[in-house]
């Protein structure tokens, strides 16, 4: 028997969340862009900080065997987060965009022929579209975009039959993050690999809102970010299949990523170092561990139907409200609320709001081509996190109509 | 910093009825100007008769403050000749940006275009600058157009 989910005892955690905000109490509802970070991640990055920093892998010094072990720690702490088979397939990048980015360069460069194809589909973040589009463009292959249904949705028969002999690689976001739409990812991966097609998972939306196993999803790469996870920014996760790792060549040369190296050659590092040329973020990745234990310790399963509840009263709540229209309808949602106010457009929307102490997202949310197929220059995109409570909506449906007020 | 500082209501009224909407064709030149951030995007088209602007249009989507923004200049800038239009656009830009800018209307009322004055409110909601300046950078460049420049879509990112 679980306790009730205490939101309380979990705001007091964050202390971003007792500021105000232009004299009001503020509502952070953009969590989908960034989350707010907990003491217990503050406290374990000021912790490094002060007492365990020195490079990593490096040094024979009493400082530099802590720094590693605290790092190393980290990527253990990750790999059990996504359930990975092994450290070797946890490669620690700048973020989400990063991780695909090395992937679309890394794992195209070899792979792709011209004529090949690799599909995404049109709910994508521009983190998922442009690096497949440069990829395509450098080696002649074709992107090819699986559509959705009105509600936000992939069309999942439709996708599947887009699957052919010179599909290479399939690309998707797992939650959309303008529309919440939550796609049948072990579908997915699960036709794909049957077809010998590689996947890579976006998985930005996904990691602080629900359980991700790598393994149960079925996919080769699955990308985020720490700072949608309740971690610092500038870093995230790559994970890959350590098959399909191990026989990519590296991306970045520089220190760390090679075992010997001549003026003329160099040989390779063994994964995960392969593909982390440099100094790593080490306090980054200390606090995304952090993070992790703080969302384990709450529990995904109880923080998903916290947020999902928010989510239905704020839906309830905005569709009671003349002239509002939801972008993104799915039976299958995540913590994501867009929408459009008749007469109001988003910018002016986001403005007013701010002004009440409510912080949303207003703007085409990295998806400019998602925002010209749902025929709106932009959409206000509310997003709920552990820390969200009742108030927060209720402000948020007050700053709404206040904003048809100020527009009349 | 109130919110009908920045929303008065002149600037509500150009954003319902904006004022020279639509395209001019044929036009002298034309200009395309987009805000990246929240996706604002108009296009500029005028007619010169010498060195004024005789008519001028504009059109597309965005904001309050971008479409009242872009309204109000069609109607400040037409029959003026370009020196006057440079001299208009560097005190709109001051008023949109500098502090110590005059925010009363006194500044622009011997102009007779004294609405102009309602965009000071803008300057204390600096994420909102950008929506107020694209229709003057998409204007400066349909003119610059005229003189034979390469015409090239302007971007205030």
């Amino acid at each position: 028997m679980s306790t009730p989910y205490n939101v309380a005892q979990v705001r007091s955690d964050f202390p971003i969340l007792s500021r105000q905000i232009n004299g009001r109490r503020l509502a952070y509802l953009d969590s989908g862009a960034s989350t707010q970070r907990p003491r217990a991640v503050i406290d374990a990055v000021d912790y490094y900080e002060t007492q365990l920093h020195s490079n990593v892998h490096r040094g024979v010094h009493t400082l530099s065997q802590l720094a590693t072990d605290a790092f190393e720690a980290a990527r253990e702490r990750v790999r059990r987060y996504i359930n990975a088979t092994s450290t070797r397939e946890i490669i620690f990048v700048r973020g989400t965009t990063e991780a695909i980015n090395l992937i679309a360069q890394v794992w195209g460069g070899v792979t792709l022929q011209a004529g090949d194809e690799i599909i995404v589909s049109a709910l994508e973040h521009h983190a998922n579209l442009v690096p497949w589009q440069m990829a395509c463009a450098a080696r002649g292959a074709t992107l090819r975009i699986a559509p959705i249904d009105a509600d936000g949705q992939l069309q999942l028969d439709q996708f599947l039959a887009m699957l052919g002999p010179r599909t290479r690689m399939v690309a998707m976001t797992h939650v959309s993050n303008v529309m919440g739409s939550v796609l049948p990812v072990q579908a997915i991966c699960a036709a794909a690999r049957e077809r010998g097609i590689a996947t890579l998972i976006d998985g930005a939306q996904a990691v602080a809102h629900e359980t991700v196993d790598v393994r149960a999803l079925g996919c080769d790469f699955y990308a985020f970010s720490s700072h949608k996870l309740y971690g610092p920014t500038g870093i995230g996760v790559l994970y890959g299949r350590e098959a399909l790792l191990e026989a990519l060549p590296p991306w970045q040369g520089g220190g760390d990523m090679i075992r010997t190296v001549s003026y003329q050659s160099a040989t390779w590092n063994d994964l995960p170092y392969k593909f982390e040329a440099g100094t790593p973020h080490i306090s980054g990745a200390i606090g995304l561990a952090a993070a992790m234990d703080y969302v384990e310790s709450l529990g995904l399963k109880a923080i998903a139907a916290h947020e999902h509840a928010l989510l239905q009263r704020a839906t309830a709540a905005l569709l009671q409200v003349p002239g509002i229209t939801l972008q993104g309808t799915a039976a299958d949602k995540g913590a994501v609320l867009s929408f459009t106010l008749a007469g109001v457009h988003p910018h002016d929307l986001g403005t007013i709001l701010d002004h009440e102490g409510v912080a949303i997202r207003a703007g085409h949310h990295c998806a400019m081509p998602l925002m010209d197929l749902l025929g709106v220059p932009a959409t206000a995109r509310a997003t709920f996190g552990c820390y969200n409570d009742n108030e927060d909506v209720d402000q948020l449906v007050r700053a709404v109509v206040r904003a048809r007020e100020v527009f009349g | 910093m109130e919110l009908n500082e920045l929303y008065r209501e002149v600037i509500l009224d150009h954003n319902r009825h904006p004022r020279n909407f639509g395209r001019l064709d044929p036009a002298d030149a034309l200009a395309n100007g987009h805000n990246p951030l929240c996706g604002d995007k108009l296009t500029v088209t005028l007619r010169m008769d010498g060195d004024a602007i005789s008519d001028l249009k504009f059109d597309g989507n965005g904001c309050a403050i971008s479409v009242a923004s872009a309204s109000m200049m069609s109607e400040a800038v037409k029959g003026r000749p370009r020196a006057e239009v440079d001299a208009l656009f560097d005190r709109v830009h001051a008023l949109l940006t500098q502090a110590d800018a005059p925010s009363d209307a006194t500044l622009f009322r011997s102009d007779g275009i004294g609405k102009l004055a309602a965009l000071s409110g803008v300057r204390e909601f600096p994420a909102r600058v950008k929506c107020a300046s694209l229709c003057w950078h998409t204007l400066n460049a349909a003119l610059a157009n005229l003189q034979g420049a390469a015409p090239s879509p302007i971007s205030t990112e």
